[in-house]
Parts: structure tokens; C-alpha cells; sequence
């Protein structure tokens, strides 16, 4: 088992108390998976010049602000840094390939969770509710977000393996569910030159998908080229700058729920975790059908 | 004697709840239990033996009235994956929708769905009835060996698969039949039990509409002549 969550705020109230919405439902889900958990938040883009990149580091105790210092001098350019423990986000002009270089030659220890002008990935060993409180979860504010509570069954229990994955910019995905041909998908993507940084499932669908949107495909399209390529049983509830996209797999072995009102969509593995929502007596709330691709702008 | 018993999950606990409706409800003997705020929570009404009126005010979580016997059970919003499985007796009436595997491996009683049926509803069916107001999803009555399954919507992929000997009703459309399963002429007797069911579960149908489905037993016995080709 693994929960998942989604929750795109269609009303500016919404985006307001976004990680006050989101994080119980977080936190409910912690009952289908307490080893690991993760959100990506989306706020609203940053101009096209500049980036956001969301960081790790072993250690709680890390100097973020001699990291800035250090990546401001070697780069000769100005940078922001917001840090909670281990995890911070720098805000800079460069793009995400030289920044990637940058760090590996000089903090090969701190690990790049995400790039992009909207999305920021946390994600961390350890229960989901501890998680939720170390980053102030509840404080955040932005336009859409999808969470994991991981329970592993295929691979290791770190932070890597923790859920969302992302790949390119601005994409990430979690799966509830197992892949059964994860590493024919990641030799045909590695003979593309395609760098993988675990031997997790999900990262295999995650860069397959980013390879495909990265192609020319729209996320809907990549999703049915995927269809075909990945095998097994999988909830996917993935995200972009500007959408956030539901699709279960041919037999739906894994379970999921929308609710849907003017002000929110909210998708959960479980409809408990959506119990407590705003009006959630009143909101559509259905089973997603096996293969249909579900899609919600911002 | 208690009129009617309200319990409330925000206050007690579905172990609490279930404890009550094993134990103190056969002292008191309410005339019915109301439960409050079930908010999605799984397993509630679970194993009750007694001849009593349940409702579910909300939207529900997984395994709920499983094991029914002689208990009558209203959810009045949506259900998760397998509600009342393995029920015995009694009734199980859903007003939403309901998740996957809805009355699996039921011996007994009746299943009421009034919204849909996502996939593998009665899976393994062993003799419960079960009646879908709306539509039913894929691999509905897998390996389902005996009872009823009335559809009063449509019936998605693999209707059927490795059907025994229970019996499939479907008023609209069938996307496709599993292995083994296939159309068969209405007879009296299928009138009369649609029509039967259909006044029991309060759906107002005309029987003369569903087309019946059951096994052509073909898988019943090997076959060395089949080269696997089944």
C-alpha cells in the first residue's frame, strides 16, 4: 500500500490555506504508508528568467547560507535562500542543467529534489506526520499540491525512494502501486541518455513520461504512450506547473476518489482523508474509471 | 426500550461502535442505530447478528457490513471496496456508489447498490443477491459460483469471467463477456425472479427488459483436446 493525495484550489481562499487543506489529508493517509512521505507544491510561476530549486541534505544541521554564499561567488550572480532543516529552496537566474553541475562539483552531498519556475519537492524518511510538521506543511501556500505516504515494497526506504519523483522541470509523480517492467523502461531510456538516480519503480515512470512530454508530447499524450510501455498496477496522480492529472491503470487494482467542487478538486486514495474538506457533503465525489485520463487545469 | 440509538463517530471509535452494536444493543433493544459522521472510516457495522435497523448517515470507508447477518443496513452516501463481503443474511442497501468488490464472496442476503458498481462487484459469489441500480465496472461476477447479480445499468469488460453457477441480469448494455460467460433466452422463472427482486430492492424496472447471462460450462472439466485454448 502506499496513500496518495491531491488537491488543486480553483478559489484564491483556497490557495490561501492550501497546506492547511492538504496536510490532513496527508496525515490520514499516513495509515497506508508510515515509512516515508513527500509534497510537491506549486505555487504560482516565478518570472521565465528565474528558477527555483529544492534541495536536501543529510544533515539537519547544514549551512544553507554558506552554500549561497559559495554558489554566489563561483557563479558571479545573486541568489535567495529559504531553509527549514535539511531541506531549502534556492531562488536564482541559472538553469537547471548548470546549477545540477554547479552542485555536484561542489556539494556533492546535497541532493536536488526539484527545478522549476512553479514546483518545490519535499520529501524525507520518517512518518508522514513528523514530516508534515518539520517542514510547516500547513503553512503553505500555492495553487495545487500532491502528497505520498509511502509503504515500501519494491525497493529501499530513503529519502531517494520517497515519493513525489520528478524529472525535467516543473513535472512530478506519485505512484500508488508496483511496475513490473521497470528496468526495460529505464535500459531504453538509459540508451537515450537518460540518468536515473535510484532502482525505484516510479522513477522509471516518472522519466519515461518527462522524456515523452520533452519530445513534443502533452502530458495526456505521454500518459497513453506510457499506457502501452509500462506494465503493472498503478494510481499515478502526476502534476505540472499548470495541471494536475489523474490515471489508473487497466484493471485498477489500486484504489483512488475525486471530489469536485467549484472551489477544489481533491483526489485521495481513501475518501476519509477528503472527509474533512470544505463542503465536502456537497462535492461530486466518484471513483476515477480504470485507463481514463483525469485532468485539471489551474 | 430505546427509540432510536444515535452513536457518533467524531466522539467514539468504529471499535467502540461495532462493541455497541454486538454487545449493548442486545440489552437494550433499540427500535433502530443511527450512525453519525462515518467520514470514510472502514469496517463499521461489521459481523452484526441481529435482526435490527442500521443507517449510515455519510459516505463510508472499506468492509462495510461485512459478514452480515440478519441486520438491515443503510449507507446513505458512497461506500469503499467490499462492502458487505462475505454477508450471511439480511439486507445491505447503499444509496451512493460503491467501490470495487461489492458483496464478494456473499453466501446470503441482499445487496442493494442504487448508484454504481465499480469493477469485480460479487466476485466469488457463493448465494447472495445483489441488485445494482446503476452500472457495474470490469470482471463483475468473476468466479461467482452461485446467487444473483441484477444490473439495472450497463455492465463494463469481462462480464462473468469464470462464472459458476450464479446468475447475471443486465437491463443495458455488456461491454464484453469473460471467459465462459454468455447470453442465454429469459424464461419464466427469470421473470419472476427479476421481477421478484427488482419490488425488494425498490427499483422500478420492467423485467422484460434485462437479458440473462450465465455460464456456458465449458471450463467445468479439462479438456486435452483444447491445447490450453480456452
Amino acid at each position: 500500500m502506499c496513500g496518495i493525495v491531491g488537491f488543486l484550489a480553483r478559489s484564491e481562499a483556497d490557495r490561501a490555506r492550501l497546506g492547511q487543506l492538504v496536510t490532513p489529508m496527508l496525515e490520514c493517509m499516513a495509515t497506508r504508508g508510515p515509512d516515508s512521505a513527500g509534497l510537491a507544491l506549486f505555487r504560482s510561476p516565478l518570472p521565465a528568467a528565474s528558477r527555483r530549486f529544492a534541495l536536501y541534505a543529510g544533515d539537519r544541521a547544514f549551512d544553507w547560507q554558506a552554500l549561497n554564499t559559495q554558489y554566489q561567488a563561483d557563479n558571479n550572480c545573486t541568489a535567495t535562500v529559504e531553509a527549514v532543516e535539511n531541506h531549502a529552496a534556492l531562488l536564482t537566474d541559472l538553469e537547471a542543467g548548470p546549477f545540477k553541475a554547479w552542485l555536484g562539483r561542489t556539494c556533492p552531498e546535497v541532493h536536488l529534489l526539484s527545478a522549476g519556475h512553479a514546483i518545490e519537492i519535499y520529501k524525507d524518511e520518517g512518518h508522514p506526520e513528523e514530516i508534515a510538521r518539520r517542514f510547516h506543511f500547513s503553512e503553505m501556500v500555492g495553487t495545487h499540491a500532491v502528497g505520498h505516504t509511502r509503504m515500501a515494497t519494491e525497493s529501499a526506504v530513503s529519502p531517494a525512494h520517497a515519493h513525489p519523483f520528478t524529472a525535467g522541470e516543473d513535472f512530478c509523480l506519485v505512484h500508488n502501486g508496483s511496475l513490473s517492467n521497470p528496468y526495460s523502461v529505464r535500459r531504453k531510456l538509459e540508451s537515450l541518455g537518460i540518468a536515473f538516480e535510484t532502482d525505484n519503480d516510479t522513477e522509471a515512470g516518472c522519466r519515461f513520461l518527462e522524456w515523452r512530454m520533452r519530445e513534443g508530447d502533452t502530458l495526456e499524450t505521454a500518459i497513453e504512450v506510457a499506457q502501452a510501455e509500462l506494465d503493472g498496477f498503478y494510481t499515478f496522480l502526476m502534476a505540472t506547473a499548470d495541471k494536475m492529472v489523474l490515471v489508473r491503470d487497466a484493471f485498477a487494482c489500486k484504489p483512488a476518489v475525486v471530489a469536485e467542487t467549484d472551489d477544489y478538486v481533491a483526489v485521495s486514495s481513501e475518501f476519509r482523508s477528503l472527509a474533512h474538506l470544505p463542503d465536502i457533503k456537497h462535492a461530486h465525489v466518484y471513483e476515477p474509471a480504470p485507463e481514463q485520463i483525469y485532468s485539471w487545469s489551474v | 426500550m430505546v427509540s432510536l440509538k444515535q452513536l457518533d463517530l467524531t466522539d467514539l471509535s468504529v471499535r467502540q461502535v461495532n462493541e455497541y452494536l454486538h454487545g449493548e444493543l442486545l440489552e437494550e433493544r433499540p427500535a433502530g442505530v443511527e450512525i453519525l459522521n462515518p467520514d470514510g472510516l472502514h469496517s463499521i457495522a461489521a459481523g452484526l447478528d441481529t435482526k435490527v435497523n442500521v443507517d449510515i448517515l455519510g459516505h463510508a470507508g472499506y468492509f462495510i457490513a461485512g459478514m452480515n447477518q440478519q441486520a438491515r443496513v443503510t449507507i446513505h452516501g458512497n461506500v469503499g471496496w467490499s462492502v458487505a463481503e462475505n454477508m450471511m443474511s439480511g439486507v445491505v442497501r447503499v444509496k451512493g456508489h460503491a467501490s470495487e468488490c461489492a458483496g464478494a464472496s456473499g453466501h446470503g442476503g441482499l445487496l442493494v447498490i442504487e448508484g454504481d458498481a465499480s469493477s469485480r462487484c460479487g466476485i466469488s459469489l457463493k448465494g447472495t443477491e445483489i441488485v445494482v441500480g446503476g452500472s457495474v465496472g470490469h470482471f463483475s461476477a468473476f468466479m461467482a459460483q452461485a446467487g444473483t447479480l441484477v444490473v439495472c445499468g450497463d455492465a463494463g469488460p469481462n462480464l462473468g469471467d469464470s462464472l459458476y453457477e450464479a446468475t447475471i441480469y443486465v437491463r443495458g448494455s455488456i461491454h464484453s463477456f469473460g471467459a465462459d460467460a454468455q447470453e442465454e433466452e429469459m424464461q419464466a422463472d427469470d421473470f419472476e425472479k427479476v421481477t421478484d427482486l427488482l419490488s425488494r430492492a425498490e427499483m422500478n424496472y420492467d423485467a422484460r427488459e434485462f437479458k440473462r447471462v450465465s455460464s456456458a460450462r465449458s471450463l467445468y472439466h479439462w479438456n486435452a483436446d483444447a491445447h490450453q485454448e480456452y
